[in-house]
């Protein structure tokens, strides 16, 4: 089926998946378009993580179905799961590298595995890699060595070197300083427009993913609680979408994990159990 | 009661659950064999990481089985009057039984836990599913190379425990209680069998080689995703490989040189 240009890349449909008991996500629609950069924001553990590893075939939904450019990630046979991945980059939210290779070899490891390229050529574009994420000069580095900031952007240039139509980013932003922070939030809108990639940020920096995104939806609760671009969003009456915009402690989204009231749990302590 | 009941129950479920996974993961193992004779330097990587690691407990253990072995005998064979077949019966010893079998043990303690512990950081800190996301099939990089190397490693480690086991009996026999050089060897020469004994040896090393690097490889790749889960792994890993040694080898010597 080929697809044509205007569909969305990545479409989501009545999505639901549990962990145990835990309902993640309970009947999710969403649609990633083309060459536009996506976020997808939502209190922490609302299910981001999962919904990327959904995408890239590595969960599976109780229901519903993830398309990728037109195919079913989870009807795909192992091996058109695996073509279709090598076009999809993700950046894991912790980075993910390879402990027993250095930096250099990390992030030619995706191009030695998928391309038979000669060395000087693999050099080359390893290095243009790290140069676009600010590393060049981290290439000797173990993996260990690197800070959590820095092991992150490695990871990014990993994620490019195969140059993917889409890249799902997992909380790129997180442990940067501002000046990098900077560097990379151009990085992956340059990337995304001078490619035409298709991208998706997970992210909790509210300022600058609305800054660089051209749609947002935020999760929460297992749903969809709101979506639009940035400008709709901050105009938006919704109390989930002026909460989250905002930064507010007080709305519908809960900062609290689901528990039993507080007053009832401090009670129970006395009888000395958890 | 019944929660005991149910209790068993759920404990028997996760059991053949287990060993399920265990065979769906030997079956992706064996298919993703053929793909490493294009890529050989995985596998040797593997051999260099699991097998020559390994050799300097192999020689020291071997040198010192050998030696009390060549004690104890010699101990009984003297009252005999028939310490001349003291090679013959140390290399017998070795090949058929001690070889195979220490060596495996060690290997589960020495290779099998790394292995274990390995493979399972590998997934706690998500360098498999990286790997999965890069299309990279994890079963074909990483554990495939793995379980090959330990296969190669066995045999030849307990070829070499077994060799150095002889020496090791040869310095106590005949070097320090007197025994006589020639018969020494020339008995071992004429009375241990290569059919017999020596393939079947390497039979045994090579069904154990199989069985602990299985069992190490799937523990690490179904191990817990956390530090504790790693370590509970790395340990059944040695209990179940030692204990499945051990069984294996009663039944092979059954089959081998047994019931006839
Ligand atoms: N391996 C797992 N087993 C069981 N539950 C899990 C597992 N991984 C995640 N969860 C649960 O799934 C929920 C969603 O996790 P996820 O990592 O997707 O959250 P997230 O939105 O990415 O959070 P954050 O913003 O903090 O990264 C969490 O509530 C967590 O408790
Ligand atoms: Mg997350």
């Amino acid at each position: 089926m080929a697809e044509d240009l205007n569909s969305p890349l990545v479409e989501i449909r009545g999505l639901r998946f549990a962990r145990g008991k835990r309902v993640i996500f309970d009947g999710v629609d969403l649609d990633i378009r083309r060459g536009k950069i996506t976020a997808i924001m939502g209190p922490s553990g609302t299910g981001k993580t999962t919904l990327l590893k959904l995408i890239g075939g590595q969960l599976r939904p109780s229901a519903g179905s993830v398309t990728v450019d037109g195919l079913n990630v989870h009807t795909l046979r192992h091996g058109a799961l695996y073509e279709l991945r090598k076009r999809m980059g993700m950046l894991f939210q912790s980075g993910a590298l390879l402990t027993d290779l250095n930096v250099y070899e990390n992030v030619a490891f995706p191009l030695r595995e998928h391309t038979d390229l000669p060395e000087s050529m693999l050099r080359d574009l390893v290095l243009m890699k790290l140069e676009a994420v600010g590393l060049r000069g981290a290439r000797g580095l173990m993996a260990n060595e690197l800070s959590g900031g820095m092991a992150r952007r490695v990871a990014l240039a990993r994620a490019i070197a195969l140059d993917p139509m889409m890249i799902m980013y997992d909380e790129p932003f997180t442990g940067q300083d501002p000046i990098s922070m900077g560097v990379l939030v151009k990085l992956i809108r340059s990337l995304n427009d001078a490619l035409g990639l298709t991208s998706v940020i997970v992210s909790h920096d509210v300022q600058e993913t609305a800054a660089i995104s051209d749609y947002i939806y935020l999760l929460s609760d297992g749903r969809v609680v709101a979506h639009g671009s940035p400008e709709e969003l901050n105009r938006s009456s919704s109390d989930w979408a002026q909460q989250f915009m905002q930064g507010l402690p007080d709305g519908p989204v809960p900062f609290h994990y689901r528990a039993a009231p507080y007053a009832d749990d401090l009670m129970t302590g006395r009888e000395g159990r958890v | 009661m019944l929660d005991w009941l149910a209790q068993l129950g759920r404990h028997g479920l996760g059991f053949f659950e287990r060993l399920g996974r265990g065979h769906l993961l030997l079956l992706a193992l064996l298919r993703g064999l053929p793909g490493l004779l294009l890529r050989p330097r995985l596998v040797v990587q593997q051999i260099y990481a699991i097998g020559v690691l390994s050799l300097l407990i192999i020689v020291v253990s071997g040198t010192f089985v050998g030696m009390v072995l060549g004690l104890q005998l010699y101990n009984t064979l003297v009252d005999f009057g028939a310490e001349a077949s003291l090679g013959p019966v140390v290399a017998l010893t070795l090949v058929r039984e001690l070889g195979p079998v220490v060596t495996a043990l060690l290997f589960a303690g020495r290779a099998g836990s790394a292995l274990t512990a390995e493979i399972g950081l590998m997934k706690a800190t998500e360098q498999l599913s990286g790997m999965e996301m890069m299309a990279v099939d994890p079963v074909k990089r990483v554990l495939a190379p793995r379980f090959l190397g330990g296969i190669i490693a066995m045999p030849l480690l307990a070829a070499i425990f077994s060799l150095v086991g002889v020496y090791g009996g040869y310095f106590v026999g005949v070097g320090l209680l007197g025994v006589d050089e020639g018969s020494y060897w020339s008995q071992m020469q004429s009375m241990v069998d290569f059919d017999d004994d020596v393939m079947n040896g390497v039979i045994k090393s090579l069904v154990f080689g199989v069985v602990v690097t299985w069992i190490a490889v799937f523990e690490g790749n179904d191990a817990v995703p956390t530090s504790e889960g790693v370590s509970r792994a790395t340990t059944r890993t040695v209990v179940h490989s030692s204990l499945a040694v051990l069984g294996l080898d009663f039944v092979l010597t059954a089959l081998m040189f047994g019931v006839d």
